[in-house]
């Protein structure tokens, strides 16, 4: 049951940093992998913060604007300018900007890993069970940003723009639809996220380093694939399952220190028996 | 008056040329056709003027303001929209959702809830089905879905890239129909690219004919019905 939550808690957090990656694939067709090191950002973000004013909540805030200025930032000064460009070309300055905000923060803050106090919740009793009050909050919040998430998608002006850019941009220019624009958001929308997630990554893992954010990032891209990039559903879907699997098997001593190895392998067998991932789309042409 | 001026338009593909400084204008109200073979450039022509892709020369005047390099969605708002070939509907979202997108351009929600009744009035078939995804409609009511949500943005001009590809012969018939009694009597100007030459010119004012890129004829519908060039190249007699 612990496990179970624990594992949901993990998902919640590997589930938000997937709809990041997923979403800017969708709609920019790109794998922006320095999605991952924008949670390194927020971290940071929320280390400073506290180390000036010791209120983790304002840190919080802040990280999730210096995030979302991060995200856009990058998009229009990395990526923007290779539209078009060959998709190869694309992901190697995406792998570029991944190691320079990871070179940028070793040299502001120090390579050294800094541990950071994050406030004690306390634990509640849920039946039977003790279970720490950030899993939970990690859990519900994780919940509702997703729920929000899939609202704004579905029933507002923007959201269906999101989903007629994704599906063809050539004819959402033709609707009015400035891609730019739309990019834009996505990319502020995705780091925002990221923000939330590193919040909750601190609560479980308290110390903040300049390549804190490649394994979440790569597990949760490895989550966005299995899930089906380019879907919301299939992200959230993605993420909880790989942080239940990663939960369960490091609470079966034998099998703990494969962890990652069997995360990864679930990737691998996914691609093998169904490439486009649990919800992926195959898109069939109609003439 | 025209509303749309086209002059000298040259557009390449790589090295290869595929207009050769084309002009024609479309004036207030008209019903204007360019018809001509596969490959003579009536796509590009539309995609260029849209700002779908770059012109290297000449220029486009939409409305009095010169559009030759203005983005596409701006255009959109300026009151210029295409229904492309192949009709390129959203097929993941809904009918209606279909129709609330070729209203981006509009503020006015009450206006806009108006508009898709509306739309539904001209097809019928489209509000049977408002609530199915459009990927699900057949060809025929995908091409009714690409007309209707063209025609939510309210365009002075409205382009339509082969709308008679891949119907019925019946069809074929609505269609036009509806973009001669229905869009054209409410007062929109319509540039139509096809290659159904003799359906097309019978509804045209005037009419281009395009070859290898070059403008080779103009004149009225009528009288490029009755050009024997015409008639031997495009009409099959």
């Amino acid at each position: 049951m612990i496990t179970l939550l624990d594992g949901l808690s993990l998902g919640a957090v590997y589930a938000l940093i997937a709809l990041g990656y997923t979403m800017v694939y969708g709609i920019a067709k790109m794998l922006n992998f320095a999605h991952g090191d924008i949670i390194m950002v927020g971290a940071y973000a929320i280390l400073t913060t506290i180390n000036a004013c010791g209120n983790v909540w304002v840190g919080f805030a802040i990280s999730v604007v210096v995030c979302t200025v991060m995200g856009v930032l990058i998009e229009r000064l990395a990526y923007r300018p290779l539209r078009g460009a060959s998709p190869l070309a694309v992901l190697i300055t995406a792998i570029g900007v991944s190691y320079l905000l990871q070179g940028i923060a070793q040299l502001v803050f120090g390579a050294r890993p800094h541990p950071i106090s994050m406030p004690n919740l306390g634990m509640i009793n849920i039946g039977s069970t003790r279970i720490s009050v950030s899993t939970v909050v990690t859990l519900i919040v994780g919940a509702i940003i997703m729920a929000a998430l899939t609202v704004f998608v579905k029933k507002t002006r923007t959201g269906r723009a999101m989903v007629a850019v994704s599906e063809d941009s050539g004819a959402a220019k033709l609707m009015g639809v400035s891609v730019n624009t739309i990019i834009m958001i996505t990319f502020a929308i995705g780091s925002a996220l990221a923000a939330f997630a590193s919040l909750f990554y601190l609560m479980q893992i308290p110390t903040v380093e300049p390549t804190l954010g490649s394994m979440p990032g790569i597990k949760a891209f490895t989550a966005a694939v299995i899930g089906g990039i380019g879907s919301i559903p299939g992200a959230m879907i993605g993420g909880v399952l790989l942080g239940i699997i990663e939960k369960i098997c490091q609470s079966i001593p034998a099998i703990s220190p494969y962890t990652t190895a069997i995360e990864f392998s679930l990737l691998i067998l996914i691609l093998l028996v169904r490439p486009i991932g649990i919800l992926g789309k195959k898109r069939r042409e109609k003439v | 008056m025209a509303i749309l001026e086209v002059k000298d338009l040259n557009v390449y593909y790589g090295v290869i040329q595929a207009l050769k400084g084309i002009s024609f204008e479309v004036n207030e109200g008209e019903i204007v056709t360019l018809i001509g073979a596969n490959g003579a450039g009536k796509t590009t022509t539309m995609q260029s003027i849209m700002g779908l892709i770059p012109s290297q020369g000449g220029t486009v005047k939409f409305d009095g303001s010169d559009i030759t390099h203005t983005p596409c969605h701006k255009i959109v708002h300026m009151g210029m929209t295409q229904v492309p070939e192949g009709r390129r509907v959203f097929q993941e979202l809904t009918v209606y959702e279909n129709l609330l997108m070729g209203a981006y351009t509009q503020k006015d929600k009450s206006g806009i809830k108006q508009n898709v009744e509306e739309i539904y009035t001209y097809f019928p078939r489209l509000g049977e089905r408002r609530n199915q995804v459009a990927g699900t409609l057949s060809g025929g009511e995908q091409q009714m879905l690409a007309m209707g949500r063209a025609m939510m943005s309210h365009p002075k001009l409205l382009m339509l890239d082969e709308p008679s590809m891949g119907l019925s012969p019946l069809l074929v018939d609505e269609v036009f129909d509806i973009i001669v009694n229905t869009f054209n009597k409410a007062g929109t100007t319509i540039l139509l690219v096809e290659q159904n030459a003799g359906k097309s010119l019978a509804i045209s004012d005037r009419a281009y004919v395009l070859e290898n890129g070059n403008i080779v004829l103009s004149g009225t519908g009528k009288e490029l019905m009755q050009s024997e060039e015409v008639k031997k190249a495009y009409l099959g007699g």
